[in-house]
């Protein structure tokens, strides 16, 4: 494998890593916001998995960009370039969004206020995020000498965007719910656990149709793509059998008790199927950051710098571990912590 | 305005709107930290509300710093596309291992705020320790960037700006890195220690029951000691930071004393302003001799003027001042702690009487003050690197990104600060009006 390989391999991990974790993030929010005093807790449960574990998802974020910049540089120049405006708007929410978080922790009374924000920008983040998918298509930006300029006019007006945008959404709200799911059932608390799975069953073949329409509506300047995914169908069919294991398992019965369902079960299939179409759409996506302008082989950083960051990874997440097991083991896992009323 | 003075607006903006957040998140940690180790060792209850109420007052700013860090983050591939580009291939390696430090400090903050009470004592003691921690390195693995943008190493570059030979070690070790990131993280506590004092100080000024008296007497002798302590040590890593300046960065050494000849037994300009016509200091006092003391420890050292540089590559004038407003500051907050020390030690203690308004009234104003000193160093070190982004090897302008849609993002990010910082005051004043010192004092002793 080359560096640059390797490089891009790690950059889809993160990016992987981060749209599931930023989907149940940005998802908690939503379903906090829906299910506000509703009588299941069910808002409550989101929001109490969402309290302690956004900033960890915040920073995660940033670790994205960092790890872009010095993976990819020239990507970086680009991207930097033309996602101006679009990224702004992403700071702009996620600062109001962050800021109410902590604040509503603080002062009681901007806690309704708070819901609604972190609600809303729950929707709105994420829809921002994945458009850079389309652009990195192909199709909407300008070269124009050495200037590059994205065409806002002409992404607007496209139907992909906003069939990506609704795969997004719909991809953040079944992975949400079936987090939350889980979430509630470890908290023991049965009524949220329904309602959730009940929204995981509505969810689940929306996100396949989604994905469907985008792949069938896709800009005529990203035609090279489907070609690539044809070459890599293997990895679609397996990910389809993937989801179909999640979805049925919605449905087992629990282990020795009565009840409906193994949501953790359900939650790791479905990890699992949106690894495997990851792992195509990234194959696919070869040898190209940006089509046609910029490949993995010439954004690629210094080889040295490679080294010494790939390195400090390795250094840095086995320090680091020892303090995320202890977070999962205190937020995730502490029957005091999650079966609180 | 044309679109690199409005980046580099922009972008200034962001970075002071943050550096207030960054630095207290920084110094309040390790008042934290002392307040556990003091409680934890005297037993003393009051340490621990102090901690306590410390906590509260750093979760609220985090939950500035932490967006406004992710901005100016990312900004900075937004607004300096072309100086990520070669950053992204020389000097990555600490903004990645910042990352981790964030990661650390944001885990355990969490653990800290949201599973308190589920934790044993020493485990709070250590959750905050590696907060402080976290913060410190965050701001030191940050600084570093910086000061390789002063004095750049660890690679070569060609004519046609063809990056190669890098080092990435070299580049983050590079000659002004120890100095000014020591620099950078010895002001912040500095920073945190005379906020505190500041509250302490106001706490002070109105009449309160005694047992309160006491308890924010205590806040401000533990505070001015850590302030002392802090201003000490800065002024000393201050003065070895401006020896590197002489060694590698003349041009803004120059301009920050206004000197224009070159000259052994050069003097130093204090105060007064450069005067572009002229080409002189205006209305400054001279030491004679002590600028080439300054620069290298001895009077005959040869310090460099303006004119020894094209100058298409002098930095602003305005610097001089800059300059001299963080140095007066600093030197200001030093003989403040120092005489708010010596008298407590002498009347307040051994006479019990109680703090002069005048005095309490200066050291209302010594948290700000600092704050303003840190400000106006962050402007100084990047406005004198000026034409500069990376020092004689990137200019700013091709730094600077070719888009011309930053007007309208530089009014809403100026609107998100704005916001921000009303927010922040009034959540402060309403959390701790309603949870007056008085009331955690009942609630321990219930």
């Amino acid at each position: 494998m080359s560096e640059e390989v390797l490089a891009i391999l790690m950059m889809w991990t993160f990016i992987f890593i981060y749209s599931i974790f930023g989907s149940i993030d940005f998802g908690a929010g939503f379903w906090a916001m829906i299910y506000n005093n509703h009588k299941t807790m069910a808002g409550r449960i989101a929001n109490r998995f969402l309290s302690p574990t956004w900033e960890i998802t915040n920073t995660f974020l940033v670790l994205l960009v960092v790890a872009f910049v010095g993976f990819f540089p020239k990507g970086a120049y680009t991207l930097g370039t033309v996602m101006l405006v679009p990224v702004s708007l992403i700071l702009f929410l996620l600062a109001i969004r962050s800021a109410f978080m902590v604040f509503s922790y603080s002062v009681q009374g901007y806690r309704r206020t708070m819901f609604i924000i972190s609600g809303i920008s729950g929707l709105l983040i994420p829809s921002l995020l994945i458009a850079v998918l389309p652009i990195s298509q192909g199709g909407f930006i300008a070269v124009d000498g050495d200037t590059q300029s994205l065409l806002l006019s002409k992404l607007l007006t496209s139907p992909t965007l906003y069939l990506y945008v609704l795969f997004g959404l719909t991809s953040e709200l079944y992975l949400s719910s079936l987090f939350l799911a889980d979430y509630a059932r470890v908290s023991k608390k049965e009524d949220a656990y329904r309602l959730y799975r009940s929204n995981a069953i509505l969810l689940g073949p929306l996100t396949l149709l989604a994905a469907l329409f985008t792949l069938l509506f896709i800009t005529p300047e990203s035609r090279w793509l489907i070609d690539n995914l044809m070459d890599h169908k293997i990895w679609f069919i397996l990910s389809l059998i993937a989801f179909l294991i999640a979805y049925a398992s919605l449905w087992w019965p629990k282990q020795n008790r009565p009840g409906i369902g193994r949501p953790r079960l359900t939650l790791l299939a479905t990890v699992l199927q949106y690894g495997l179409a990851s792992v195509g759409y990234g194959l696919a996506h070869l040898p190209y950051i940006v089509y046609p302008d910029l490949t993995i082989y010439e954004a690629f950083t210094a080889p040295e710098t490679f080294y010494s960051l790939m390195i400090m990874y390795i250094v840095g997440l086995a320090i680091l571990a020892p303090g995320f097991y202890i977070f999962w083991r205190l937020f995730l896992k502490d029957k005091r912590y999650l079966q609180q009323e | 305005m044309d679109t690199v003075v409005l980046a580099r607006a922009f972008f200034g903006t962001s970075l002071g709107f943050h550096i207030i957040f960054a630095t207290l998140g920084v110094g309040l940690p390790l008042m934290i930290v002392i307040a556990e180790i003091i409680h934890q060792v005297k037993g003393d209850n009051d340490y621990a509300i102090m901690a306590k109420r410390w906590t509260k007052a750093f979760a609220v700013l985090l939950g500035v710093a932490i967006p406004s860090g992710t901005i100016v983050g990312v900004q900075l591939s937004l607004l300096w596309p072309g100086f990520m580009e070669i950053v992204g291939k020389v000097i990555s390696l600490p903004f990645q291992i910042e990352i981790f430090a964030f990661f650390l400090e944001a885990l355990f903050m969490s653990i800290y705020v949201y599973a308190a009470d589920r934790l044993p004592r020493y485990f709070r003691l250590i959750s905050v320790f590696f907060v402080a921690l976290g913060a410190v390195a965050s701001a030191i693995l940050i600084s570093a960037v910086n000061t390789w943008m002063n004095t750049p190493d660890g690679f070569k570059i060609k004519p046609d700006g063809t990056i190669y030979d890098v080092s990435p070690w070299d580049a983050f070790f590079n000659p002004s890195f120890l100095s000014s990131s020591f620099h950078v993280a010895i002001t912040a506590y500095m920073t945190g220690a005379f906020a505190v004092a500041s509250v302490a100080a106001f706490k002070l000024l109105k009449k309160r029951p005694e047992r309160e008296r006491a308890y924010h007497l205590k806040g401000l002798f533990m505070s001015l000691t850590v302030a002392l302590l802090m201003s000490f040590v800065s002024a000393v890593s201050g003065h070895h930071s401006a020896q590197i300046l002489h060694q590698h960065s003349p041009e803004k050494l120059a301009a920050a004393e206004g000197l224009f000849e070159t000259q052994r037994y050069a003097p130093l300009a204090i105060g007064g302003y450069t005067d572009p016509k002229t080409e002189e200091v205006k209305y400054g006092i001279e030491i004679p001799w002590a600028l080439s003391w300054l620069a290298a420890g001895k009077f005959d050292t040869e310090v460099k003027g303006l004119y020894e540089f094209p100058r298409e590559t002098w930095p602003p004038f305005y610097v001089h001042t800059l300059f001299n407003l963080m140095v007066g500051i600093g030197t200001l907050l030093l003989g403040l702690a120092a005489v708010a020390l010596a008298y407590w030690w002498f009347f307040v203690k051994r006479r019990g009487k109680p703090f002069p308004k005048w005095l309490l009234w200066s050291l209302v104003l010594s948290g700000p003050l600092s704050m303003l000193g840190i400000e106006f160093g962050w402007v100084f070190s990047c406005s004198g690197r000026q034409p500069w982004t990376i020092y004689r090897v990137q200019t700013t302008a091709e730094a600077a990104t070719k888009n011309e849609d930053l007007g309208v993002l530089f009014l809403l990010f100026l609107g998100l600060y704005a916001l921000l910082s009303v927010l922040t005051v009034l959540i402060l004043t309403a959390y701790f009006k309603r949870n007056p010192v008085s009331k955690d004092m009942e609630k321990l002793q219930s």
